[in-house]
């Protein structure tokens, strides 16, 4: 995983709440059996037409949001499946931010076990930063990871919160497993006696 | 241990505490990982790649159910490739990891959250994973069961823990008797109704009260099911005598003495009097009717007797345009009785009612009765088990009778990854859980309702209001 440091770049305005993971990678794409190559399908129904021509008004498909590598979106962003593709997709496509007031939680797990980070901000500052990013041509903002904070170069300052240990996790980049077996000792112990509890095996 | 009093959540969540490393999650010990064919390719593909095994094959359940066509020519030479393929590469994960394979032709197969129950594999204070949302389902026996994603899948698979942040907790509890019609399917799309798609992030519910007590296993796994759609970690029922009654000689439950032995143990789950929760909502059940949902998020219901609802009504800006989406891509009218909706398709299945009893449920409806000439109705059973139990009860013969196209178990048109799914424009009575855009195929409108209000609206040709049906004969098994 990309250790994340701070990250100036476009901001790209998706004015929808509830954007689920359904939309984020529509089913047809989960069929793969890889873990990359998912970019292309990011929001597939809405940025193509059923003819496969590109819907103008999506987004996306705006030249000027191009290689914008922040999003930012409507409340709980994320929700429905749990499928690690719709992190995927996002993070294939540039997206290395999401900012939005609130996400759905196996999609904020996913998306930190991808590198990317996700920035709760109060619902005003979201509407200010879509407003902003739809209005003001070139709009870029600064995430900083170390510092917490959403900045533009206006004076739009916000801070948002996260859990510390995700954090260390997103600066260095760790891999999960990696961590846990730090633990094999008590995981062994742990295991042995918790066979006793018969109860609550599974065959 | 300490005498306060705890809820049922918490005597779980502690019972399987491996490590509490300062500053970080807590590390989870999981009881039991349920593994399909979708969300796990990558998930093996990194267990190669490090070299790492499947730390316990005993603790870890595979079946084939999102992509399977539910034809038998269909399943016997599956045209879709990229399904095909995803389908050899679970067999072959499976055989070089030593996970047990419910596949294609066993008499097991099913929806992954359907055959752990029914085989008692799931059982009360566990905790379970799947790389699928729905694993929630299992919390209605008392286990502490969420859905993850593939990286998690992967570290399930290599070390049997989680890191987690402990959730917090919210109890619902609806009490007093549920009105004639009313299903554990309406209770869900109420509660969701009312506290939004993320009323409960962050949080695990424990579903009490009458009402819910009153439930069979079936309308719990309904109820805990949807959990998800209101934003919940998982959703919690505490085991009690319907419970063992459900899971008592089934395949993988203990017997004889080990049986009474875990009786014992799961009694001891219930929550603590004076236990607190970090959130509380009580529902009247006298207040719920049955639903429908009317938009493109299963937080947009309304009872089958109202109107679509006006989007000016919305709190917020961001809100009436989402609303007003909703109606755009659903084709429907502010002020339109929902009764007035007529509907092509619809599917009665899934894991949130694809069920035994929720076939029963539909076959009483159906019995006597004719699909209207304009719909295609389709009833998947949720596992070969339950298309077993229903065959055996004459079900399947209601079914085609009344004109329903009866076929094989497995995910189908909940998501439509195989052959089932809707053409754009057709609009869907369903009992799945997502009315998301394109959920049940592009452009495609999906309806959730209970299978009884599913099988009166096939018969109908829109929805109509289940309290009001005729019901022509007995259906006996
Ligand atoms: S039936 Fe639907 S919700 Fe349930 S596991 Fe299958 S795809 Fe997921």
């Amino acid at each position: 995983m990309e250790p994340f440091k701070t990250l100036t770049s476009l901001a790209m305005p998706l004015d929808r709440t509830n954007v689920d993971t359904d939309q984020i990678i529509p089913k047809q794409f989960l069929k793969r059996i890889e873990r990359t190559g998912y970019g292309d399908f990011l929001f597939f129904d809405w940025r193509q037409t059923q003819e496969g021509k590109p819907v103008a008004d999506f987004v996306i498909n705006d030249p000027r949001y191009k290689g914008a590598q922040i999003l930012v979106a409507g409340k709980n962003f994320g929700c429905g499946s749990s499928r690690e593709h719709a992190a995927w997709a996002l993070s294939d496509y540039g997206f290395r931010v999401v900012i939005a007031p609130t996400f759905a939680d196996i999609f904020f797990s996913n998306a930190g076990k991808n590198g990317i980070v996700l920035a709760r901000l109060t619902e005003g500052e979201v509407e200010t930063l879509l407003q902003n990013a739809q209005k003001i041509p070139g709009y870029k903002l600064t995430v900083s990871l170390e510092e917490q904070t959403v900045k533009d170069d206006r004076g739009f300052s916000a801070k948002f919160d996260i859990d510390p240990f995700r954090k260390f996790c997103l600066l260095e980049g760790l891999d999960d497993i990696g961590l846990t077996l730090r633990h094999a000792a008590e995981l062994d112990r742990f295991e042995q006696q918790h066979e006793a509890a018969t109860w609550l095996r599974a065959k | 241990m300490s005498n306060t009093p705890k809820t049922l959540f918490e005597k779980v969540w502690e019972q399987h505490v491996v490590a509490e490393p300062k500053g970080e999650p807590t590390l989870l010990y999981i009881d039991l990982q349920l593994v399909h064919e979708v969300t796990s390719p990558q998930a093996f593909e990194g267990l190669r790649l490090a070299g790492r095994k499947v730390r316990r094959p005993d603790r870890t359940i595979a079946t084939i159910d999102h992509n399977v066509p539910t034809t038998i020519e269909g399943r016997l030479n599956i045209v879709d490739q990229i399904s095909a393929k995803q389908i050899s590469t679970l067999r072959q994960n499976c055989k070089d990891f030593g996970v047990e394979l419910y596949d294609i032709d066993s008499r097991e197969q099913g929806i992954v959250h359907v055959i752990g129950p029914e085989l008692g594999i799931t059982k009360p204070g566990m905790t379970i994973v799947c790389g699928d949302s729905h694993t929630s389902t299992h919390g209605a026996f008392g286990a502490l069961a969420f859905g993850i994603g593939t990286s998690e899948v992967e570290h399930v698979l290599a070390t049997q823990t989680l890191p987690q942040s402990k959730p917090k907790t919210f109890r619902i509890a609806v009490e007093g008797k549920l009105p004639q019609g009313v299903t554990a399917k309406d209770i869900i799309l109420a509660i969701i109704g009312k506290i939004g798609t993320d009323g409960a992030t962050g949080y695990v519910i424990e579903y009490a009260g009458s009402a819910i007590r009153s439930l069979s296993m079936e309308g719990r796994m309904t109820v805990c099911n949807m959990s998800i759609e209101a934003g919940a970690r998982g959703g919690m029922i505490a085991p009690d005598e319907t419970t063992f009654a459900y899971l008592e000689g089934r395949r993988f439950s203990p017997k004889g003495e080990a049986w009474e032995r875990a009786v014992e143990e799961w009694k001891k789950l219930p929550t603590d009097p004076g236990a607190k929760y970090d959130r509380e909502l009580v529902i009247d059940a006298a207040t719920l009717a049955p639903y429908v949902s009317w938009g493109t998020s299963p937080g947009m219901v309304a009872p089958v007797t109202a109107s679509v609802p006006d989007p000016a009504a919305a709190p917020n800006e961001l809100d009436r345009k989402s609303f007003e989406r909703a109606l755009e891509y659903m084709d429907l009218k502010a002020g339109t009785p929902l009764a007035e909706v007529a509907i092509d398709r619809v599917f009665i299945g899934s894991c949130t009612n694809g069920r035994i009893e929720d076939l029963r449920a539909a076959a009483k409806i159906a019995a006597g009765h004719k699909v209207s000439s304009r719909v295609h109705a389709m009833v998947v059973p949720g596992s070969q088990q339950v298309k077993a139990q229903a065959i055996e009860e004459g079900l399947d013969k209601v079914f085609k009778e009344a004109g329903f196209d009866w076929r094989e178990p497995g995910c189908s048109m909940c998501l439509g990854m195989n052959p089932d799914i809707l053409s754009p424009g057709e609009r869907c009575a369903s009992t799945s859980n997502r009315n998301f855009e394109g959920r049940q195929g592009r452009g495609g409108r999906t309806h959730l309702v209970s299978p009884e209000m599913a099988a009166a609206a096939a018969i109908a040709g829109h929805f109509v209001d289940i309290r009001n049906w005729e019901v022509r004969e007995e259906v006996t098994a």
